[in-house]
Order: structure tokens, then sequence, then C-alpha cells
């Protein structure tokens, strides 16, 4: 068995978000970028499953650019039995375009179970785990918290809202959107991940975009416009008044 | 003339309300360009066609009661090509992302995310998405065929109720490859506080740094009689029950005052506490989007802010 995780580099919500001068994309020019949280949950069941010997394989794949060697050399750090950073040839024009990429490669490499994080802050054109499953033909099961692996098919577990749960059976391979791993994501040492960089190789796949221009038009990124906001407090004893005239304290 | 089609949630045999706020803004798209407004309704949910009063049409499919990723999507895809929709709502869901995705695929059409207003702009649509945990908004146009996956929250859900004639038409569709088995639901856990009953909650987010520091906010949560919830990322930590979350996979709430500690405001967790009478935000980033919904805001540590909470009270 061996499973395929898909790792992404998205914007660091804490810091502050600028616009570029076109008025239409994320200035990025200063921003931190950090691993997709989800997509560290997605790692971290994958790394589960080997360890509970439902599977044998995790390789962890991500786009080579700034960042991908530390992103892959964390991911092996924590578990994962290979890593490959893919080359992209052109450059995919929206989320869906870069599903489609990702599917190209996951194809290439091959496995028989495909884990990603659900969705990520910027995937305006598409969540990534539907679009490889329906590019490669597989079934797809999202916002999963929970996965088992017996022989061909797979017990997922499936969130709704209200913290109500399906459990659905899955032939393999299959694509997995994790909302979350059934346990935190591990921490990897730094002097571990210095321990790998100095002895594991990362291997390289590559995928071409057609550079087909998006059916999209963006016409603007923007802040959202402000309503009336929040009374803005100095204190917390200001905030003991509001309290206090509420009724709670 | 824009023809909409919704495809509608349900979930232990109640439409979920991202249905009926679906279908309000599809009346309302439907209304500004003449067009009509159909609704997608799957097996045994059929018979409560008669709810979805906005609808003029809702399309009946024969399928299992319980939603299958593979099956539903199928079904979509199927009505799609023979209804020939101008657009499609889907919800910004756990179920939505699975049909969304797949379906759009399939038929190479665009996916529009995280959409909580869309706009008739000739025969093209405005839709705007809420990107960014919040930060940002993205405005896009598209001028063919497309998806368009709505946040809940984005509509009235009562606007969905009334004003077409929701006659009904039983429809054929696929199945899907039967790769995909739907086996059981399972109920969350009891749990020791129903914190939908709360009338006061102090609920904490990523800002807390460890889960030592909860002890704090217990303390604080005490004095004001008031029950501890928190956004995902605590109980994706492990600090936390899931009984105690609050938001889109966790629970809604409409406690008379909901005090947000280190929490910014992503669209997820919003959706699960925009009904609270009183909402007030500490956090240290003063464009965290908590900040637009608050109406009470500290720029600050929460901690800091605990603390001098609790000096006060004392």
């Amino acid at each position: 068995m061996k499973i395929l995780v898909l790792l992404r580099q998205v914007p660091d919500l804490v810091e502050d978000l600028e616009v570029d001068d076109s008025g239409k994309a994320l200035d990025v020019s200063e921003i931190k970028f950090k691993l997709n949280e989800y997509d560290e949950h997605a790692l971290e069941e994958a790394i589960l499953l080997k360890e509970r010997g439902e599977a044998d394989e995790v390789v962890a794949l991500t786009q080579e650019g700034e960042g991908s060697e530390k992103v892959l050399y964390t991911a092996l750090a924590k578990g994962a039995t290979l890593a490959k950073s893919i080359a992209i040839s052109g450059e995919a024009s929206d989320s869906a375009q870069f599903a489609k990429l990702m599917a190209e490669a996951a194809k290439a490499e091959g496995g028989d179970m495909i884990m990603v994080g659900v969705q990520s802050v910027d995937d305006r054109d598409g969540q990534l785990a539907p679009i490889v499953a329906a590019s490669l033909d597989m079934p797809c099961i999202s916002a999963v918290t929970g996965v088992k692996v017996s022989g061909n098919t797979a017990s997922i577990f499936k969130e709704y809202s209200g913290g109500i749960m399906a459990e659905f059976e899955a032939d393999l391979p299959a694509v997995i959107g994790i909302q979350a791993a059934e346990q935190p994501p591990r921490y990897a040492p730094v002097s571990k991940i210095k321990q790998i960089q100095d002895s594991a190789e990362i291997g390289s796949l590559s995928a071409s975009s057609s550079n087909g221009a998006s059916s999209i038009e963006v016409l603007a990124l923007a802040p959202p416009p402000k309503g009336e906001g929040a009374k803005m407090l100095d204190s917390g004893k200001d905030l003991l008044d509001v309290l206090k005239d509420l009724g709670v304290a | 003339m824009a023809n909409i089609l919704v495809v509608t949630e349900h979930i232990k045999g109640n439409f979920e309300d991202i249905s009926f706020e679906m279908l309000g803004l599809a009346r309302e798209l439907a209304g500004a360009t003449g067009g009509t407004c159909s609704a997608l309704v799957f097996g045994a949910m059929k018979s409560n066609a008669s709810q979805l009063g906005a609808a003029d049409v809702v399309l009946a499919a024969d399928a299992g009661d319980e939603y299958n990723p593979e099956e539903y999507s199928a079904i979509v895809e199927s009505v799609i090509k023979d209804k020939s929709p101008d657009l499609v709502l889907i919800g910004s869901t756990s179920m939505g992302v699975d049909i969304a995705g797949q379906v759009g695929t399939t038929l190479n059409l665009p996916i529009i995310s995280y959409c909580n207003a869309i706009e008739a702009s000739g025969s093209a649509f405005k839709c705007t998405s809420q990107l960014y945990g919040g930060k940002l908004n993205s405005q896009v146009q598209v001028s063919q065929q497309a998806i368009v996956m709505v946040l809940a929250g984005s509509a009235d859900p009562e606007t969905g109720k009334s004003g077409g004639s929701a006659s009904l038409e039983d429809v054929s569709a696929g199945k899907g490859a039967g790769k995909v088995r739907f086996k059981t639901l399972i109920e969350p856990e009891a749990s020791d506080v129903d914190i939908t009953q709360s009338q006061v909650l102090v609920s904490i987010g990523r800002g807390v740094g460890s889960k030592d520091d909860i002890e704090a906010i217990e303390e604080l949560a005490e004095s004001l009689n008031a029950d501890v919830s928190c956004s995902r990322p605590i109980v994706d930590a492990g600090w936390m029950s899931k009984s105690r979350q609050v938001g889109k996979s966790g629970l809604k709430v409409k406690p008379k005052v909901y005090l947000a500690l280190g929490i910014s405001g992503a669209p997820e967790h919003i959706e699960g506490m925009k009904s609270a009478s009183t909402i007030i935000a500490v956090n240290t980033d003063p464009q965290a989007p908590i900040f637009d919904v608050a109406h009470y805001g500290i720029v600050g540590d929460l901690f800091d802010v605990t603390e001098e909470l609790m000096d006060e009270l004392d």
C-alpha cells in the first residue's frame, strides 16, 4: 500500500496581506509562506497508517520552488519514506489547473491512495482532492477525519456539521481530502531535519502546464468592506464595564 | 435569462439550511434575469419537495437516501448535462466540496469556491469569494456555464422557502461506478456541557499557545458563569473535546454573550457564532476578520486582558 501525500505552501495568515499593483492578486514579494495546515494533517494521517501497518510507503510530493526542500525534509523527518519535488513548467493560472498538474505528477508516481488537505486558504477555483480524483478517475471523499485500510478497500470517516460523521467504504485507489488527522500533527525536531538533510535524497517529478487561460476573470482582490465594525475598547476594565452592562459580570 | 440549478443537501431526512440559502440566492438571480430556478433533491427527500418553495421546479433523482459522494456527483453531472443550467449552486460544505470539484472537472466547468455573493451582470455573473481566512475578498466574473460553491450564511434561509411553484419532476440519472459505499451515520458523543444552550461563552482559538494556558481561561469562565468553547485548531491540537467546537464542522451557538479570545474569525468559525447577541473579540491582529462581526473589540494579548479582567473581578 503506497500513499502519496500532496503538500502545498500557502501564505501565512499571521502576516499582513497586501494586494499587488494590479489590484487583483496577492503581493507575494514580502509575505511568508508555510505548509498548508490541512496538508500537515494529511501527512500525519498517512504516517499513522504506515505506523499501524496499514500502509507500506508514504511519499511526500510538493511543487519545486522556494521552501520546497524544507517542506520535504520535514516530511521525511516526520516519517515519510520518500520525498519528491515536482518541477512545473509554465504556470498554473488557477487552483483547478494547479490541481490537474498535481494529478499528472501523482499519476507518474503511482499510488494506492492520495491524501491531501481538504482545502487551502487560496483554492478559489476548486479544491485539490476532488479535482485530482476526477482527473485520475478515482473516487474521492473529503472532510475526512479518520481512515482504516484493509486490503484493497478503506473505511473512511467523513465529518458533517454538528459533529455528525458518516462512515464510507471505498475501493482503492482513492483520493482522500483530510480535514484533521486522528491525532495532532507530530513535531519534527530541527536536529532530526538537519540529520535527514545530510543523509536523504529528494527525488524529482515533472508536470507541464497547458498554459490555458482561466475561464474565470478576476476583477479585484481587496479587504472585505468594513461594516460598522466593533466598538474598540482600551482595556480589560472597559471590557468589564461592557460585561456588567450586559448583566454577565 | 439565467437558469439556476441548486444542488440541495440533507441530513437525517431534513434539508440543511444551506439548501434554502442557495435557493434564495437562485430565486433572486432568476428573478433579476427572467430565468428559472430549479432544485435537485435526492432519494426520499422527494417527499419534502414542497418545502423548497422558492424553486420553480424540483428535480427528484432516484438515489440512496444517504449522501454518497460518488453516486450524488454522478447524478449532478447527468442533470447538468440534461438540463444545461447557466449556473449551478453547490454548498461550500463537507458534501459540496466532493461534488463541485469532481463534477466541475469531469464536465470541464469553472468552479468558484467560498462564494458569499452572486450578482447577474448582463449574461455574466459576478461572484465574491472569501479567501485567506476571510482577510481578503476576491471578485471574479464568469461568462459561461459554471459551478459556484456557496458559503453558509450568504442568504437568509427563509428566502428559499417561497416565491416559486415547486412543481415536481422525476429525473433519471447516472449512479456512479459503485466504488464508494455508505455504511453508517455516527452521532457525536454525549458531552458534559451543551454549548448550544449556554448563555455566555468564553471561546478560545489559536491565540492560546498551549494546553496549560487553558486553565486561566477556565477560571475566567467560572467567574463569568460561562462555559468554555473553542475554534477548530484547539480541537485538532487535542486540547479540548469536539463537543466544545464552534463553527462549520462543530456546533452553531447563539449565546447572549460570546467572548472570543485569540480567534481570528475565519469564515468557518463565523458560521457557528454569528447569531450570538453580543460578540466581544480580543486579538493581537488588528486586521483579524473577527473584528468585522464583533460588537466590541480589544486589540491585545488575550492573557493580558484575561488577567486584567480577573483582577477587576476580584
